[in-house]
C-alpha cells in the first residue's frame, strides 16, 4: 500500500460521494453522500500523516469522526422537521429560496 | 469699554436665552415682559454707561477671537469695535428699544399671556440682534446680525399670523431684503477679495493706504449697498416697508422706524471711508437717496392709513439720510439718523395710541381727538414739527445738516429734490395731524387717552424729540474719532457754516406746507379733494404706489413663473427621465438574473463543484 494509492482511493471516494450529492433527491441519500465525502477526506488525512508517521492527523481525524456523528444527529432531525413541517423529504421540493 | 458693550449686548441675550429655554415663563405674558424689559434696561443702563466712558475718554477700543480658521489668511474673527459711532448707535438703539417695550406693556395689553410672551421673546432676539449688528467688528459678522435683525422684523411683521394680510407682509419684507442681501453677500466677498480681511479698520486702512484694487472694491461697496437698500427700503426695494405696517404698532416704532431700518444708513455711515474712494458708488447712493425720498413722499400724500403715512415718510427719511452718505456728509446722515428714530419712534407711539383709542387705521375715522387724547395729541404734534424740520426741534438741526452739506458738496439737483421733499414732508405730516385731532368729523365718542404706561414712554422719545439737536456737535465729535472717520470730514467742517440761506429755505419749505396743510385740512380754504381731482393721472399713479409693486409682480410672473416652468419641465421629463431609464434598466437585467436563484440545493451544489474543479484546474496550473 502506498500513499498514491491510498489518496487515490480517498479521490475515487470523494468522488462518488460528489456525484451523489448532486444527482440523489432524496435528502437521506444527500446526507449520506456528504459523509461519503467526508470520509474520504478523512481518509486523506489519515494517509499523509501515516505515510509520514505524524500522529497529529491521527487525532484531527478522531476530532473529525466525532463532529459528524454530531452533524448527522442535526441533519436527520432537520430532515424529521422538514417531513412534518413540509410533508416532503425530497431535495427539490425544499426550494423556498427561489428567487 | 469692551466690558460695558458686551453687558450691552448680554442683557437681550440673557432675556432671550430665559424666555426661550423657559416656556412657562413665556407662556405666563406679562412676568415675559418684565424679564425682556430687565434685560433691555441693562443694556440702557450700560450703553449710556459706555458713552459716559467714551465722552471722558473718546479711544477706539476692540476685542477679537478667532471664530474659524481659514488656512494661512489669518481665519475668520469675531469681535466688537466700540468707536464713536458704535457707541452712539449703541445708546439710541437701546434707548428706543427700552422705550418701545415698556409702551407695549400697554399696547398689547389685550394679547393673551402667551402671544404676550411670544411677543417678548421676539423683542429680545430683535434687541440682541440689533446691539450685535451695531457692535461688529468685521464685515462677516455684521451679515450674520444683519441676517437676525431681518428674521427678528420677520416674526414680528408676522405676529398676528392668523391674519393673512400679516404673514403675507412678513413674507414680502422677509423675500424684499433677502434680495438685497444677496447684494451684501456678494459684497462681503468683493471687499474680501480686494482686501483679504473681514475687518472694518483693516479695509479702512488699506483703502486708506491705496492698497485696496479698484474693481473689487466699487463692487464690494456696490455690494453692500444693495444690501442696505433692502434693509433701508430703498427704491425699487422699498416696497415691503408700507406692508410691514401690518406688525404691531410698537414694532413698527422701534423696527421700521427707528432701529433695524436705519441699519442700512448705518452700515453705509460705518463704510463711508470705503466709500470715499468709489465715487461711482457715492453717487448712486446720493442720487437713488434723494430719489426715494421725493418718491416715497408722494406717496405719503394720498394715504389713508395713518400707520402707512408714518411708513412712507419713513421711507422718505432713509433717503434722506442715504442722500447724505452719498454726498459724503456721513456725520449728517448719522445725525439725522439720531433725531429720526427719537421723532419718527415718538410717531409712530402716538400713532398706536391712536388706535388704541380709536381701534381704526383709518385717518378718515378719526378726528376731533385734541380734546379727548390731549397727551397723545401734543406728542404728535412734536413729533410732526420736529420731522417737517421746524426749529428748534431736532428734525431741523439734522435736516438742516444734511441740505448744507449737499449744497456746500454741490449736489444742487439732490438739494432741491430734497427741499420739495422737505414741504411735502410737512404737508403729509399736519395733514395727518389736522385730520386725526381737528376736522369736521368726531368718529370716536368713547375715545380716552392711553394709559401712563404708554404716555410716560412716549414723553421721553418727546423730550429727545424736542431737545435733540444737542447732540449734534457730540456726534460730529464722535464720529470724528471714530474707525469710519472720513480724512477730510473735519476740516470740511471747521470752514464750514455755508450760505445762511439753506436753513432758512429747509424751514420756509417746512413752513409753506405747514400752512398748506392747514388751509386744505383744518380752515377748509380750498378742497384737497379737488386738487387731487385735478391732477388725477399723477393721483392714480400714487394710488397704485407708482406701479413699483406691479413691476415686481409683473418681473415675477414674466421671469420667475416662466423660469420656473422651464426648470419644471427639466426636472419632470429630463432629470426624472434620465433616472427613470436607468432604473427600468436595472428592473429587466435583475428579473432575468433572478432566474438564476432556482431554490433548489443541489443547483447550488453544481455550482460549488464547478468552482472546485475550475480551482483544481487552476491549481494544477492550467
Amino acid at each position: 500500500m502506498t500513499l498514491e494509492r491510498l489518496l487515490l482511493l480517498s479521490f475515487v471516494v470523494f468522488s462518488i460521494g460528489l456525484y451523489g450529492v448532486l444527482a440523489r433527491r432524496h435528502v437521506i441519500a444527500l446526507l449520506l453522500s456528504i459523509e461519503l465525502m467526508f470520509n474520504a477526506v478523512n481518509l486523506a488525512i489519515l494517509s499523509v500523516a501515516w505515510a509520514h508517521g505524524w500522529l497529529t492527523g491521527v487525532i484531527l481525524v478522531l476530532f473529525g469522526i466525532a463532529v459528524t456523528v454530531a452533524e448527522v444527529a442535526v441533519g436527520l432531525s432537520l430532515f424529521l422537521l422538514a417531513e412534518r413541517v413540509r410533508g416532503t423529504t425530497a431535495a427539490d421540493d425544499l426550494s423556498t429560496l427561489e428567487g | 469699554m469692551i466690558a460695558l458693550a458686551t453687558v450691552v449686548l448680554a442683557g437681550p441675550f440673557a432675556a432671550l436665552a430665559l424666555l426661550g429655554v423657559l416656556p412657562p415663563l413665556r407662556r405666563s405674558g406679562r412676568p415675559a415682559g418684565y424679564v425682556s424689559i430687565l434685560g433691555i434696561g441693562t443694556s440702557l443702563v450700560a450703553a449710556v454707561a459706555l458713552a459716559l466712558a467714551y465722552r471722558a475718554e473718546p479711544a477706539t477700543a476692540t476685542w477679537e477671537t478667532l471664530w474659524a480658521p481659514l488656512g494661512g489668511q489669518g481665519g475668520i474673527r469675531f469681535g466688537l469695535l466700540v468707536d464713536g459711532l458704535s457707541v452712539a448707535m449703541l445708546a439710541v438703539v437701546a434707548l428706543v428699544a427700552f422705550v418701545v417695550q415698556v409702551y407695549s406693556l400697554g399696547y398689547m395689553s389685550s394679547e393673551k399671556p402667551g402671544s404676550l410672551g411670544r411677543y417678548y421673546a421676539y423683542h429680545s432676539l430683535f434687541a440682541f440682534a440689533m446691539l450685535g449688528l451695531v457692535a461688529a467688528h468685521n464685515t462677516l459678522q455684521t451679515y450674520v446680525f444683519w441676517e437676525l435683525v431681518g428674521l427678528g422684523s420677520y416674526l414680528l411683521i408676522g405676529f398676528w399670523y392668523e391674519k393673512p394680510e400679516a404673514s403675507r407682509a412678513a413674507m414680502k419684507a422677509f423675500w424684499t431684503t433677502r434680495l438685497g442681501d444677496v447684494g451684501f453677500a456678494a459684497g462681503v466677498v468683493f471687499l474680501w477679495a480686494a482686501g483679504g480681511t473681514f475687518a472694518f479698520t483693516d479695509l479702512f486702512a488699506e483703502a486708506n493706504a491705496g492698497t485696496l484694487s479698484g474693481t473689487f472694491l466699487t463692487l464690494g461697496v456696490a455690494g453692500l449697498f444693495v444690501g442696505a437698500m433692502g434693509k433701508s427700503a430703498q427704491f425699487p426695494l422699498h416696497i415691503w416697508l408700507p406692508d410691514a405696517m401690518e406688525g404691531p404698532t410698537p414694532v413698527s416704532a422701534l423696527i421700521h422706524a427707528a432701529t433695524m431700518v436705519a441699519a442700512g444708513v448705518y452700515l453705509m455711515v460705518r463704510v463711508s471711508p470705503l466709500l470715499a474712494h468709489t465715487p461711482a458708488v457715492a453717487a448712486w447712493v446720493l442720487g437713488l437717496g434723494a430719489f426715494t425720498a421725493l418718491l416715497s413722499a408722494t406717496m405719503a400724500l394720498t394715504a389713508r392709513d395713518v400707520k402707512r403715512v408714518l411708513a412712507y415718510s419713513t421711507v422718505s427719511q432713509l433717503g434722506y439720510m442715504m442722500a447724505a452718505v452719498g454726498a459724503g456728509a456721513s456725520v449728517a446722515a448719522f445725525f439725522h439718523l439720531t433725531t429720526h428714530a427719537f421723532f419718527k419712534g415718538l410717531l409712530f407711539l402716538a400713532a398706536g395710541s391712536l388706535i388704541h383709542a380709536v381701534h381704526s387705521n383709518d385717518l378718515f375715522d378719526m378726528g376731533r381727538l385734541w380734546r379727548r387724547m390731549p397727551l397723545t395729541g401734543i406728542y404728535f404734534l412734536v413729533g410732526s414739527l420736529a420731522l417737517s424740520g421746524v426749529f428748534p426741534f431736532a428734525g431741523f438741526f439734522s435736516k438742516d445738516e444734511i441740505l448744507l452739506d449737499l449744497w456746500r458738496e454741490g449736489h444742487a439737483l439732490a438739494f432741491w429734490t430734497l427741499v420739495v421733499t422737505a414741504g411735502m414732508t410737512a404737508f403729509y405730516m399736519f395733514r395727518a395731524f389736522f385730520l386725526a385731532f381737528f376736522g369736521a368729523r368726531d368718529g370716536s365718542e368713547h375715545a380716552h387717552e392711553s394709559p401712563a404706561v404708554m404716555t410716560v414712554p412716549m414723553g421721553i422719545l418727546a423730550v429727545l424729540a424736542l431737545a435733540g439737536g444737542v447732540f449734534g456737535p457730540a456726534i460730529s465729535d464722535w464720529l470724528g474719532r471714530s474707525a469710519s472717520a472720513l480724512p477730510h470730514a473735519a476740516a470740511a467742517a471747521e470752514h464750514g457754516g455755508g450760505s445762511g440761506a439753506v436753513p432758512m429755505l429747509g424751514s420756509a419749505a417746512a413752513l409753506a406746507g405747514i400752512l398748506l396743510a392747514w388751509l386744505g385740512y383744518q380752515r377748509r380754504a380750498f378742497r384737497p379733494e379737488a386738487v387731487a381731482a385735478a391732477v388725477s393721472p399723477i393721483t392714480a399713479a400714487i394710488e397704485r404706489r407708482w406701479f413699483v409693486d406691479d413691476v415686481f409682480l409683473g418681473l415675477y410672473r414674466a421671469f420667475y413663473l416662466a423660469l420656473g416652468t422651464v426648470v419644471g419641465w427639466l426636472d419632470r421629463y429630463v432629470i426624472d427621465g434620465v433616472v427613470n431609464f436607468l432604473t427600468a434598466i436595472t428592473w429587466g437585467l435583475a428579473g432575468r438574473l433572478r432566474r438564476v436563484q432556482t431554490g433548489r440545493v443541489q443547483d447550488a451544489l453544481y455550482a460549488v463543484a464547478i468552482g472546485l474543479v475550475l480551482l483544481a484546474l487552476l491549481a494544477m496550473g492550467l
